[in-house]
């Protein structure tokens, strides 16, 4: 059998105005796979997620998720089965919808036009806020949760939606430190019991060994290497991705530099 | 009071027209005060009436070039807002002024309609015909019909179009849908309410009920009943005080907008988010 891919991008091209945002990246996702994907900012890491869910307009290249070509029409049945927890977004504090609804946002394309959500759809949303420890603030104005508190809700909404694929951009950005590694946890656990395929965009280098299959540098709208997290991630490699000195990720990483020698 | 006034006719047509309106222009209103599209939403009322005007001035029916006026405005401002090529107030500014000079450029082009033309700026409630308030009676349908009909896809959008994209929802489809509704609502308003006015009818109720509830079902359902509201109410004192109905209207509006604001439970939102300190146990 040939081996199954999820996600396949070939050759992808996005530019934003002047600016090319993606120059030609390649990348195959097996199904079930945790891919990390780190870089400094501006490198084309969140543009890379948003070619997968079709958000992100390709100038040149082909993506092909779960089989299906996302330039073509049914993009809209595609994202049905895609997760995606954008950056902090700054919601409205007035914003008339309450925690809950805006988690069954998460269901309504599933759900499909002129259908109203039941109890079924109601109690999946619950149980989703549930596992991301968000049930004490369901019916609270979404508005009025801080950043860390709507990134947990963003994460239960895609929950909600069941998707097949998770694309997750920086989920832990905004959190405390606690909350980052229960997050995390999370997601990973999340990823195994639905046998999920994750990329997943982050800047916490700390987190990645143990949490994803592979690691992909982006850098200047290019990948810049890619392979398992031990063998990428070190202080020699990272030193060029950030254009630091290599004494200097080693002092601010020591851990790396110590899984290196 | 003599109140046998609202057993004439022409009356009666004020307050269905009124009622209507009310209805289609408040439930526009929510989109507009949610989406943060007032620049859309003013420009398109005052190309509407722009166009209803050249229409005067070329002999077709002005409601069908105020609709193509401000259906073009809104296929101008959306893609170029929606690319964020064109700041909000920036294009406000341009296209709002252009579209007062358009509409004033053929009134002076056409002396010989020029009352009626006059009329378009502020409207007249009080001369609406049958189908005046026919063409009102099937947009506040349309209007209210589409919101209930898609009303989850709506609420997604409203929260959020790149959300509403990537759950797999036709956010694109849904505010371009808004924008051809406004359109529509504004002019089907311009008779009754006038293309100088209507922006406020649109915009005061939806911003009045944006104050009180944090439920959006609600906030539509408030909305329709201040605009509703706002008309009846206007209409009475215009003929109570022998004022002008459109304006009167308005200015009903904006009272009702700004009692909201006042007792609006929502300003009240940080000593409500204030925990008492005394919970917290502090390390010494």
């Amino acid at each position: 059998m040939i081996e199954s891919f999820v996600i396949e991008i070939e050759n992808a091209v996005v530019s934003y105005r002047e600016d090319v945002a993606l120059r030609g990246v390649s990348l195959k996702v097996r199904a079930g796979e945790f891919v990390g994907v780190i870089g400094p900012n501006g490198a084309g890491k969140t543009t890379l997620l948003t070619i997968v869910n079709g958000l992100g307009k390709l100038v040149n290249g082909r993506v092909i998720v779960l089989g299906k070509s996302v330039t073509n029409g049914g993009r809209h049945e595609l994202r049905k089965q895609v997760g995606y927890v954008a950056q902090v977004d700054n919601i409205d504090p007035r914003m008339p919808m309450s925690v809950r609804e805006v988690v069954m946002v998460g269901r309504y394309g599933v759900l499909g036009l002129f259908k109203r959500p039941g109890k079924h759809d109601w109690a999946i949303v619950d149980e989703s806020l549930e596992l991301v420890g968000m049930s004490h603030l369901a019916k609270r104005p979404i508005g009025h949760l801080s950043g860390g508190e709507q990134q947990r809700v963003s994460i239960a909404r895609c929950l909600s939606q069941e998707p097949k694929i998770f694309l997750l951009d920086e989920p832990t950005a905004s959190l405390d430190w606690k909350a980052q590694t229960e997050i995390l946890e999370l997601v990973k656990s999340i990823h195994d019991e639905r046998h999920l395929t994750t990329l997943f965009v982050t800047h916490d280098l700390d987190a990645l060994p143990h949490t994803c299959d592979r690691v992909v540098l982006m850098k200047e709208g290019l990948i810049f290497g890619e392979g398992t997290p031990d063998k990428l991630i070190s202080a020699e490699s990272l030193s060029r991705l950030y254009n630091l000195p290599q004494s200097v990720v080693e002092e601010r990483h020591p851990h790396i530099h110590k899984r290196k020698s | 009071m003599d109140l046998s006034i609202f057993g004439y006719q022409f009356m009666q047509n004020a307050m269905l027209a009124a009622f209507l309106g009310g209805i289609a222009c408040a439930v526009i209103g929510v989109f507009v005060v949610l989406l943060h599209m007032s620049f859309i939403g003013v420009a398109m009322s005052h190309a509407a009436f722009a166009g209803a005007l050249f229409g005067l001035w070329v002999g077709t029916n002005p409601l069908i070039m105020a609709f193509a006026f401000s259906l073009v405005a809104a296929l101008v401002i959306g893609p170029l807002a929606d690319r964020g090529e064109l700041h909000p107030e920036t294009s406000l500014g341009v296209i709002f002024s252009l579209m007062l000079g358009l509409a004033f450029l053929f009134l002076g082009l056409n002396p010989a309609s020029r009352s009626t033309g006059l009329e378009l700026l502020w409207g007249s409630i009080l001369t609406v015909t049958h189908s005046d308030v026919l063409i009102l009676a099937i947009v506040a349908v349309v209007v209210a019909g589409l919101v209930i009909a898609f009303f989850k896809e709506i609420q997604a959008t409203i929260f959020n179009r790149n959300i509403a994209l990537a759950v797999g929802l036709p956010a694109t489809v849904i505010f371009y849908g808004v924008l051809f509704l406004t359109g529509a609502t504004v002019t089907a308003s311009l008779r009754s309410i006038g293309g100088l006015l209507i922006f406020s009818l649109i915009l005061n109720p939806a911003a009045a009920a944006y104050q009180l509830t944090y439920n959006m079902k609600r906030m539509f359902i408030i909305a329709a009943a201040f605009g509703v509201l706002s008309g009846w109410i206007g209409l009475l004192f215009s003929y109570v005080f022998n004022l002008p109905s459109g304006a009167t209207i308005v200015v009903m509006s904006s009272v009702i907008f700004l009692l909201s604001a006042i007792f609006s439970p929502k300003r009240k939102v940080k000593i409500w988010r204030r925990k008492p300190v005394e919970d917290l146990e502090v390390e010494k």
